[in-house]
């Protein structure tokens, strides 16, 4: 990309932005926290990915999923069913009536590896599907409900039917799945111990790299001119229509991306976390991702990381002194955040904060001698 | 009769809509010519915006034909329809509230209309030489930058027949342009219309009969779903039927 799409990419205010949540991830977490509160925060910023699509979804777009957790599972399962296969490999599991297939097969009184198994054998497979299910998955949603116009609460609706009906089948077929408990005891990743300190540092960062790489194409998104379409099609649906577009198809678009970000998040939950289990799949774990999203701000890229550590660390703080309560209290919060202010952190530090730092940086830059100005202008 | 047909512009025949067996529209059939000006005038409830609706698509009939420069549009999706050449301004203020007038603009602009062209779509000089030509056209070249939601109804007119303009449809359908204008805006709005008209036709609908009398070519009396009457603006004016049921009171 040439320099002045660089620019118009990411102006000046948002590289700063961009530049404080990089140190923080990169830097500050990783030097002020021993490992075990890292692995914490590397396990809250894979719901920072569904927050990031949700912005795009539901800030612009005006599309409310209550079915993320949907495409967080799928991708997080893509990830745990090779790294199952791997942890599964005859050696390791001789003592089983049928050798070389995953123990809750084995339990299930399964004797051979199900067909859908078997590509997941293979890492590039695995790594595709990651991405390719959920969004295949969300493709057909999109095209069955944007074509035929079902919006705004219906579809909020039925996106939550979709999450309820993932995790009853996935509860109800344990032998294919490994039911409730998930599937646990992850072990390697191409015979790199994944549950090493080592490994979860590496993993936190890599996790870090794809949630930028993540931030940049929403960003690219949100500049673009969809993202100008996509906040138009949210206020007049029909203008838009009517201007020669085809709505449905923007919205089948940002639903998808907004699926393969949460998948990505999913596969790096497993991979950080060691299990995955349709507790993430479901209406409770989708809603609670709504709720990161808007608490940080739902048209804010910047917010939807903010606010996914923030309500996650507060939900693992009070959960540990008052577990009964954690689940009330993040109801106020969500109404607060309705209520109270809707544009959430974002918009809070908008009204509040912004006018007085840029007033105090004027303030600073009008002592400073002219000569030092003009330089640091150019 | 196909011959004849393609010296209109659009030829609208028998065109019914029935909504649980009322006939907002019955058996309707016009015909509008190059570079015309049509006025639809009548008392509410004419099916006067229904007869819009159906000609853009959004509404679909339950028989006859709409054929445009020779295409069935009866057939055809919203967004296929303006990209056949006709556009539509609702009758109130359609417009991005939380977009500038530039944006709104631009996002008309008849370029990168599917998710491909909108992703990789760049402001480049053509784009911006254009949105610069349709402000100054709509008197809006000095507030490009403004909010739209911050305009004045009669401004917001303007900026939604300027969003149409930049597609530069064939077919220009108008709901009530004028409505909620101050009689300055409404002069300055039957200019534009006049040097809008220059190069395509206009289906207007309007209730202000000074206006109506301003740039109408021919216009067509709806009553009840039909044509009552038709012609030029002195002929409708003195029809007895039309003085009866809408100019009389």
């Amino acid at each position: 990309m040439s320099h002045s799409g660089f620019r118009s990419l990411l102006p000046q205010q948002d590289m700063v932005y961009f530049a404080i949540l990089a140190a923080l991830i990169f830097v500050v977490f990783p030097l002020s926290m021993d490992i075990f509160r890292l692995n914490l925060v590397g396990k809250y910023l894979t719901y920072a990915f569904v927050a990031l699509g949700l912005v795009l979804c539901w800030g612009y777009g005006g599309i409310l999923s209550l079915g993320q957790g949907v495409f967080f599972g799928l991708g997080g399962y893509c990830m745990a069913m090779f790294l199952k296969l791997e942890a599964s490999d005859p050696e390791a599991t001789k003592i089983q009536s049928t050798p070389g297939i995953p123990d809750f097969m084995d339990w299930n009184q399964l004797t051979e590896l199900p067909w859908f198994w078997e590509p997941f054998h293979s890492l590039g497979f695995s790594l595709l599907a990651v991405i390719i299910v959920p969004s295949i998955f969300a493709y057909i949603i999109g095209v069955a409900m944007f074509k035929r116009r079902v919006g705004g609460v219906y579809f909020a609706i039925i996106t939550q039917a979709f999450a309820a009906i993932l995790t009853i089948l996935i509860i109800g077929q344990q032998g294919y799945t490994g039911g409730v408990n998930g599937i646990t005891d992850l072990r390697t990743l191409k015979g790199w111990d994944i549950r090493s300190d080592e490994a979860k540092y590496i993993l936190y960062f890599v996790n870090g790299l794809l949630l930028f790489a993540c931030l940049f194409i929403a960003q690219y998104v949100r500049k673009s001119k969809l993202g100008r379409l996509l906040v138009a099609m949210r206020e007049r649906e029909d203008r838009v229509r009517f201007s020669g577009y085809d709505v449905a198809n923007f919205k089948i678009f940002v639903f998808c991306l907004g699926a393969a970000f949460a998948a990505i998040g999913g596969a790096m939950f497993t991979l950080q976390v060691g299990f995955m289990s349709p507790s993430f799949v479901g209406i409770v774990p989708s809603i609670e991702m709504v709720i990161f999203c808007a608490v940080g701000g739902r048209m804010s890229l910047m917010g939807a990381v903010y606010g996914t550590l923030l309500v996650n660390w507060a939900k693992t703080t009070f959960s540990e002194s008052f577990p009964e309560l954690w689940l009330f209290a993040m109801g106020g919060l969500f109404i607060a955040v309705v209520l109270a202010f809707p544009n959430g952190l974002a918009g809070l530090y908008q009204t509040w904060v912004a006018p007085r730092l840029s007033q105090w940086l004027r303030n600073i830059r009008a002592l400073r001698p002219p000569l030092t100005t003009a330089q640091s202008r150019s | 009769m196909n011959a004849m047909q393609k010296d209109f512009v659009l030829a609208v025949e028998g065109l019914t809509v029935s909504f649980d067996g009322f006939k907002a529209v019955n058996d309707l059939s016009f015909y509008v010519d190059e570079n015309e000006i049509r006025v639809i005038i009548g008392p509410n409830g004419a099916g006067k915006t229904t007869v819009l609706d159906l000609i853009c698509g959004r509404t679909k009939a339950t028989t006859g034909s709409i054929r445009f420069r020779g295409k069935e549009l009866t057939k055809m999706k919203e967004h296929e329809i303006v990209h056949a050449g006709v556009g539509r301004k609702f009758q109130n203020p359609s417009i991005y509230e939380d977009l500038t007038v530039f944006e709104n603009l631009e996002l008309s602009y008849p370029k990168g209309r599917n998710v491909w062209g909108a992703l990789t779509f760049k402001r480049d000089k053509d784009v911006i030489s254009k949105v610069e030509e349709i402000a100054e056209m709509i008197f809006l070249q000095d507030l490009l930058n403004k909010e739209a939601g911050l305009l004045s109804h009669g401004q917001k007119q303007w900026l939604e027949i300027g969003m149409l303009l930049i597609q530069n449809p064939d077919l220009l359908m108008l709901d009530e342009p004028v409505a909620g204008m101050s009689v300055a805006e409404r002069k300055q709005t039957a200019e534009l219309l006049n040097r809008i008209t220059k190069n395509r036709s206009v289906i207007v609908i309007e209730h202000d009969m000074q206006f109506v009398q301003d740039i109408a070519h021919r216009v067509t009396v709806l009553h009840q779903g039909k044509v009552l009457s038709e012609g030029s603006m002195d002929r409708v004016k003195h029809d007895p039927k039309v003085v009866e049921v809408y100019l009389g009171h």
